[in-house]
């Protein structure tokens, strides 16, 4: 296997964009790219989208997308994992330069989730469950979530305010990045008394419902002189599934597919969690940042809380997750998600972050999940 | 929903069926063709006592369009006596009843109607044991 580097990047703001299509929000984001990279040609492609059909009444969306970006004839992929569909489109394109079959390959994700009314959105999202089994009950993924909370309170004494505290600390790194979603700042006292929407966790435990898309350009690591930016070499991809119904799992207080594919990126990249200066992580709930934060080694089991609440995990702090903000305040657009983690990766290692810069990072890793936990990406990138 | 797809589940949602392994005696529900624990491809069928209590639970506040006029109402993951864990709604419970360890007991209640002349639709939902 060839060894592989990130070269170029792409991703507008996020948010409601109500006047555009999927197809001119993902264009956007695969121009710039593609200009980050000086590059006017890719040999193949891979699009991350997890239900344009539901979201967009629109499929086949991988040739949709390379036509408009006036790449007639390359291959094209469209990929599926909930919203871990950046991840794997990632993954794949990774897999494609380092196997030797192509040399300049796009990676790219989107969702446009805001046509569709709040209530549908939520069906939609709800499709990433087990429709029958879970979702027979009502069970929404928030709810999902919630009962991933109650039995780490339960079995850890994670409390509330622990919680809430993980929002409080994105929404602080968010306000810092300018393609948020969500940029404001909030207290821990505004995510307890915000809307409930499956207890214990309200609507500001919540990721959004955002409309965006993210883009980067692979390259085979010994070729990143012909480009105009620093490379960002990719040392570490982990991918691993779990049943998708909650119920199924022995240990509702773990992310068991987190932790296998964090060991699998762990390994190739010869690293161990002390070794990693900073994670972008798919805190698409809070409670969900404290079980990743958990399953990735860089706490104990149990003691994600408590590091929220000390300001670990804050930027400045020993290990700054989500300095951009994450998905709950940089938005979830879920197909584009995984692409946009590696997105800041990439210039948080080309030390481009401004305000929200993690001081001297060489070292970022970035994970993805999709559903309750029944998919999930890992992926270690650094400073070549 | 189209009736075939609601009739296929049937003997789950009318009569708890479940299959154990014949081999390592997983218990599985829904059934399946391959057991996930050991690979063994033969299970008998039996049905799952009523009986067993919540490992975690949540209210639904904020509904997927399909549950929208039910809200605000209880879900919950039930360990059952059998020892295989499914996903039901709690009912007859108040909000602050709710507890891990919780005894519930399966009903068969009405799931869903499909307008005046369509499928009623029937299913387990779980409520205390009491006394």
């Amino acid at each position: 296997m060839r060894d592989v580097a990130v070269i170029g990047v792409g991703m507008q703001k996020w948010g409601e964009l109500w006047a555009k299509s999927i197809r001119d929000i993902w264009v956007e984001s695969a121009l710039m790219a593609m200009d980050d990279a000086g590059v006017d040609h890719i040999d193949s492609m891979y699009v991350g989208s997890m239900s344009p059909g539901l979201f967009s009444s629109q499929e086949h969306l991988e040739s949709l997308l390379a036509d408009y970006l006036g790449q007639h004839h390359v291959p094209a992929t469209r990929v599926e994992s909930a919203c871990a569909s950046g991840g794997l489109a990632f993954r794949l394109a990774w897999m494609e330069v380092a196997s030797g079959l192509s040399d300049v390959v796009l990676a790219s994700g989107v969702e446009k989730m805001t046509d569709v009314s709040g209530s549908e959105a939520t069906h939609a999202l709800a499709t990433a469950a087990d429709m029958k089994w879970e979702g027979m009950s009502g069970v929404t993924f928030p709810g999902l979530y919630a009962m991933m909370a109650v039995a780490h309170m339960h079995k850890y004494g994670t409390t509330r305010q622990q919680l809430a505290q993980v929002a409080v600390k994105n929404h602080e790194n968010g306000s810092k990045n300018p393609r948020a979603q969500f940029p404001m700042r909030i207290t821990v006292e505004d995510v307890i008394h915000s809307v409930q929407v499956a207890d214990p966790l309200n609507i500001l435990d919540c990721s959004p419902i955002t409309d965006g898309a993210a883009a980067v350009i692979l390259v085979p690591a010994d070729q990143v002189k012909k480009y105009k930016k620093p490379g960002v070499k990719v040392t570490g991809s982990g991918h691993a599934t779990d049943t998708i119904a909650l119920h199924s799992r022995e240990d509702l207080a773990a992310i068991r597919a987190a932790a296998i594919a964090a060991e699998g990126a762990y390994r190739m990249a010869g690293k161990t969690p002390k070794d990693i200066d900073f994670a972008e992580v798919h805190d698409c709930f809070t409670i969900a940042e404290i079980l990743i934060s958990e399953a990735l080694g860089f706490f104990e089991p149990g003691q994600g809380g408590p590091a929220a609440e000390a300001g670990w995990t804050a930027l400045g702090g020993r290990i700054p997750i989500n300095p951009s903000g994450g998905l709950k305040s940089k938005g979830h657009p879920v197909g584009a998600t995984g692409v946009a983690q590696i997105v800041e990766i990439t210039e948080q290692l080309r030390g481009e972050c401004g305000p929200r810069q993690v001081k001297g990072a060489r070292v970022g890793l970035a994970q993805n999940m999709g559903g309750s936990g029944g998919s999930c990406l890992v992926h270690i990138l650094e400073v070549m | 929903m189209p009736p075939a797809r609601a009739w296929r589940n049937y003997p789950q949602l009318y009569r708890l069926e479940a299959a154990r392994c014949t081999k390592c005696g997983t218990v599985h529900f829904p059934p399946r063709l391959v057991c996930s624990h050991c690979r063994n491809r033969s299970f008998e069928t039996f049905r799952l006592g009523r009986t067993g209590q919540l490992v975690s639970y949540t209210v639904i506040r904020t509904p997927s369009a399909e549950f929208t006029g039910q809200a605000p109402f209880a879900v919950g993951i039930v360990e059952m006596d059998d020892r295989v864990r499914l996903t039901a709604q709690v009912v007859d419970v108040g909000f602050d009843e709710l507890r891990v360890g919780l005894p519930v007991r399966l009903e068969f209640r009405r799931i869903s109607a499909e307008g005046e002349s369509g499928v009623i639709h029937y299913g387990y939902k779980a409520a205390p044991v009491r006394g």
